[in-house]
This record gives structure tokens, C-alpha cells and sequence, in this order.
């Protein structure tokens, strides 16, 4: 285990370490030292290394992630692990606005809340909070799955591609074009895996599934007024 | 962008450190921020009797010795103050709006920037580090005390542009966003009496604010009700006589984020501004929900 004192290093110190390691490495368990609230901590990773950031960090924290599997022990700012591409992002408080946004792969846990627009315009990244999320969440969502083990804020799933949605408490209201659907076996599968990954004790059958009616992909006028 | 800090003590103990507990939230936000800065810090409360004004003028060597006596002249007041920078804490015995109208007759250019009882707001161009030491805040007192780092975007960068904005006794406004039909409202008020120095957006929501606590609206009716006048992006930090209240636009455009503990409730734009308070690692921490008031110390 090697740590990193942010205080000491600065952000742009520690990121540089971690981006320029060998993909062989044999350092591969980084602890980072006071975050304070601090943006952009462990972005750009590309390789297999483990982080544990001790302490609430700010915007952006293990955003563009490959492969790393970065914990975050305490609350996290806006855009955590926005953009990642695979690997995991694990935030063992609650999150702020657009958690995951633009995800194209790997797996987002939130074992505590998260705010507006989570999994905003989501494109293959696998999401699961413990908590509730807030209004706006998947937004666009074009691929991957939101799993919400709380309630859900108002405007789910606006304008949703392909992105599946599933929502154990209540939904607030759904957004344009964003419906619930059948839950089949395939759906609950996807579920136990995902639940199982994130360390929840939910099971598939306590969800619902929303996702898109399919009716705003290409402009009609007849639906000029659910836009 | 900007950046918008406040701080509330719970525990009194902790007063005579306010001015050096909150200088790091301040400055942490300068990134959002570098154009201009203000504080509002709430102190040494006056007598009932007295008002307590927050003036400024351009020349930091002004003459208030002559404000004091040619007000205590004209209007049989009895005065004082402190220069503090180029601002001047006036207290006094005359009547407020009497006051008020005396200034703008004999020291036009004068400004008026903040009054009440215990209410002292200060406000400049320039990086937070150097507001904060012109005003000599390091060291200062106090119950609580909110703040702004502007990044000028609607308006010019002046200290007129600058926040906190009065809002009332002992009331002032911080905001970080920015307002879309500002230049309509500020029609419509200026119909109602409202007066105004400044192209500002935020000035618009305090004068606003100013109008409907004046035609009888409770703080957090007023707040309540920009939800519905104000278009744009906002959130919205009140500070009041006794505490302090904050509210963000129906989507919550613009970030918030609110700090708990048995010695003091903080709220910042980010939580980095937080994290340099004693105890914030372990502070109860939560993100406000749009278009709900919350506030400290009664009074909304």
C-alpha cells in the first residue's frame, strides 16, 4: 500500500502518479490522504490499480475511469465517475448531481443517496444506489442500467434511449417518454447480478422497470406535444 | 460562475473566531470567483433606538468625520462610527429614512449599502484575500456572517455590482446564477418605487425581496414567491438578523451544498469551502432540495 497526501502532492501531483504508472505495476493499492472537497481526484485512470480516497472529495472524482476500482470513503461532488469507460467507482456516502453522466462502461455504486440528474445522458455504465436519486435521473439515457434501490425524484428517464431503469420505492413522476415496462426473466437476471456486484440485499422481484416508449427518437408531429 | 459561503454559529463560544473560521470558505471559493468579493458579518448589535449603516465611498480618504456632524446637525441625532477600508459603520440616533434622505441630499456619493442593527456588509473589487484583509475581517466577531466571490457575467465588475445586496433591516442577499428577466422585473418594481444603482441581475432579486417584505410578505413568502417570479438559474443565500436562509431554483441549476454540528450549520457553493471548518470531516452533510426554504435562527 502506498499513500498519497493530497495536502502535500496537490491534485495535479497525484493524478500524474497514478496516470504514468506501468500497467504492469506492481503498486497497485494507493491510499489518497485528506481530500478536502478537492476536484478531478484519480481521473484519467488507465489500468488496474485499487484507490481508497479517505475522506468527502469534490466534483468530477474518478472521472474517464479504466479499469481502476476507486472507493471513495465519504460524500462525493458533482459528476462522480463521469465518463467512465470500465472498472468501478464505489462512493460509500451520498453523491451530488450528475453521478455517472456519460458513462460508457463499468460499474457506479452509491451506497447512500444521489441528486439530480444521475446517470445523465448514460451510454453502457451500470449504476446502483442504495439511497434515493433526485429528479432528472437518465436523463437522455442512452444505454446501461440505473438501478434505484430508494424512491425516485420527479421527471425519471426524460427523453430516454435505451438505458434500462429499475426502481424499488416510488417514482415521483416519469419524464417524456419514459414508461414502466415488463420485468422478464432476462430483466431480473441483469438485476441479481447488478445488486449482487453492489452488495445489496434488494431482491429482482421488489423493482419495477421503466424505459423508453420509443416514441420521441425520430420527430413527429404527432407528438409535437410530448416533447 | 461564483461562489457563495455562510456561516452560523451554534455554539457561542465560538464567536471571536468567526472572522477566522469563515476566511478560508471565502478564499477557497476564488476560482468560482476572482472579479469581486463581499462579506455580510453580523456584530456588536445596536441599541432598539439606533440604526446601524453600512456606508461606502470610492475615496477611501472621505470625510465622514463631516457625514457624522452635519447628520447630527441636521437631524438632532446623536452618531459615531468606523472607518473600516473604504467603508464607514455609522450608528445612529436619526430616524432611517430620514437618514437615508439626508445622504443622498448632502453626500450623493455616498452609498448605502446595507443597514439594521447588527447587519455590517463589505464589498469590493478584487481577489477574496485581499476584500477580506481591506476590511480586516481576520480577527472579527460575531454570530454569523455570509459571503460572495463574483464572477461578473449579467453586469459590469464594480463594488455597486458586488454582492451582499441590502435587502431590508438587518437583510441581505447573496446569489450565485443569473437572472433572465431581470430588465422586465426591474421595470415592473421601479413602477412600485424601487430604486436601483446598478444593472445588476441580483440587485433585481433584491429589490425584489426588499418589495415584498415591505407589502407584508414573511421572508420565507418572499422566497417562496421568487420561485415563481424569477426566471433563471439561482441559489439564493438570506442572511438575517438571527440566521441565515437558503433556497435553490425549481431544478437546481446552480450547486449548493449545507454542513452540520453541535458547534455550527455552514453552507457553501462547493463542499471544499466546508472542509476547512473544525469537525466538517464528520459533520452531517446534505445537498438542499430545489425550491425549498431552509433556514437557521428563526426568522423565516
Amino acid at each position: 500500500m502506498n499513500e498519497l497526501d493530497l495536502k502535500k502532492e496537490g491534485i495535479r501531483g497525484i493524478n500524474s502518479k497514478l496516470q504514468t504508472l506501468p500497467k504492469n505495476t506492481n503498486e497497485k493499492h494507493w491510499v489518497v490522504t485528506n481530500p478536502m472537497g478537492q476536484h478531478s481526484i484519480a481521473v484519467g485512470l488507465d489500468g488496474p490499480l485499487q484507490i481508497d480516497i479517505k475522506g468527502h472529495v469534490g466534483f468530477y472524482c474518478g472521472g474517464m475511469n479504466k479499469e481502476s476500482e476507486i472507493t471513495i470513503h465519504g460524500h462525493a461532488g458533482v459528476g462522480t465517475a463521469e465518463n467512465m469507460m470500465s472498472g468501478i467507482v464505489w462512493v460509500k456516502g451520498n453523491s451530488s448531481e450528475s453521478a455517472g453522466a456519460t458513462g460508457n462502461g463499468g460499474l457506479l455504486v452509491i451506497d447512500g443517496d444521489a441528486s439530480s440528474r444521475c446517470g445523465i445522458s448514460m451510454k453502457g455504465i451500470d449504476i446502483v444506489v442504495g439511497g434515493n436519486v433526485g429528479h432528472m435521473s437518465a436523463f437522455m439515457g442512452q444505454r446501461g442500467n440505473l438501478v434505484v434501490c430508494g424512491d425516485a425524484g420527479d421527471a425519471l428517464g426524460d427523453s430516454i434511449y435505451e438505458a434500462r431503469l429499475y426502481v424499488k420505492g416510488k417514482v415521483a413522476s416519469l419524464g417524456a417518454d419514459c414508461i414502466e415496462k415488463e420485468m422478464r426473466a432476462e430483466h431480473l437476471a441483469d438485476l441479481e447480478r447488478l445488486l449482487k456486484a453492489a452488495k445489496r440485499k434488494e431482491k429482482p422481484s421488489e423493482f419495477k422497470r421503466y424505459g423508453s416508449a420509443r416514441k420521441l427518437y425520430n420527430f413527429s408531429v404527432d407528438h409535437a406535444d410530448a416533447y | 460562475m461564483c461562489g457563495i459561503v455562510g456561516l452560523y454559529l451554534k455554539n457561542p463560544k465560538l464567536k471571536s473566531k468567526l472572522g477566522a473560521m469563515f476566511k478560508p470558505m471565502l478564499i477557497e471559493m476564488t476560482n468560482r470567483g476572482p472579479d469581486s468579493a463581499g462579506v455580510a458579518i453580523y456584530r456588536n448589535p445596536t441599541k432598539k433606538a439606533e440604526t446601524k449603516f453600512s456606508l461606502a465611498h470610492d475615496d477611501a480618504n472621505y470625510n465622514w468625520k463631516s457625514v457624522v456632524s452635519g447628520l447630527n446637525k441636521a437631524l438632532k441625532a446623536k452618531s459615531s462610527g468606523k472607518k473600516i477600508g473604504n467603508h464607514f459603520i455609522l450608528v445612529t440616533t436619526a430616524k432611517e429614512a430620514a437618514a437615508v434622505a439626508w445622504l443622498k441630499q448632502h453626500h450623493a456619493a455616498v452609498r448605502v449599502v446595507g443597514s439594521g442593527h447588527s447587519i455590517e456588509i463589505f464589498k469590493e473589487t478584487g481577489l477574496p484575500a485581499n476584500v477580506y484583509e481591506k476590511f480586516d475581517l481576520d480577527h472579527a466577531s460575531g454570530t454569523h456572517i455570509i459571503g460572495h466571490t463574483r464572477m461578473a457575467t449579467e453586469s459590469a465588475v464594480t463594488t455597486a455590482g458586488s454582492h451582499p445586496f441590502a435587502t431590508g433591516a438587518d437583510l441581505c442577499l447573496v446569489h450565485n446564477g443569473s437572472l433572465s428577466n431581470h430588465n422586465r422585473l426591474r421595470e415592473t418594481l421601479r413602477k412600485e418605487g424601487m430604486e436601483f444603482q446598478t444593472e445588476n441581475d441580483t440587485e433585481v432579486a433584491a429589490a425584489y425581496m426588499t418589495h415584498k417584505l415591505r407589502t407584508g410578505s414573511t421572508l420565507k413568502q418572499a422566497l417562496e414567491s421568487s420561485l415563481t417570479d424569477l426566471d433563471g438559474f439561482f441559489t439564493f443565500l438570506v442572511g438575517t438578523g438571527d440566521g441565515f436562509a437558503v433556497v435553490r431554483d425549481p431544478i437546481a441549476c446552480k450547486h449548493a451544498v449545507m454542513a452540520e454540528t453541535d458547534d455550527w450549520v455552514a453552507m457553501a457553493t462547493e463542499y471544499r469551502a466546508i472542509a476547512h471548518l473544525p469537525g466538517a470531516d464528520k459533520a452531517k452533510i446534505w445537498e438542499p432540495e430545489p425550491s425549498k426554504v431552509y433556514s437557521w435562527g428563526g426568522n423565516a
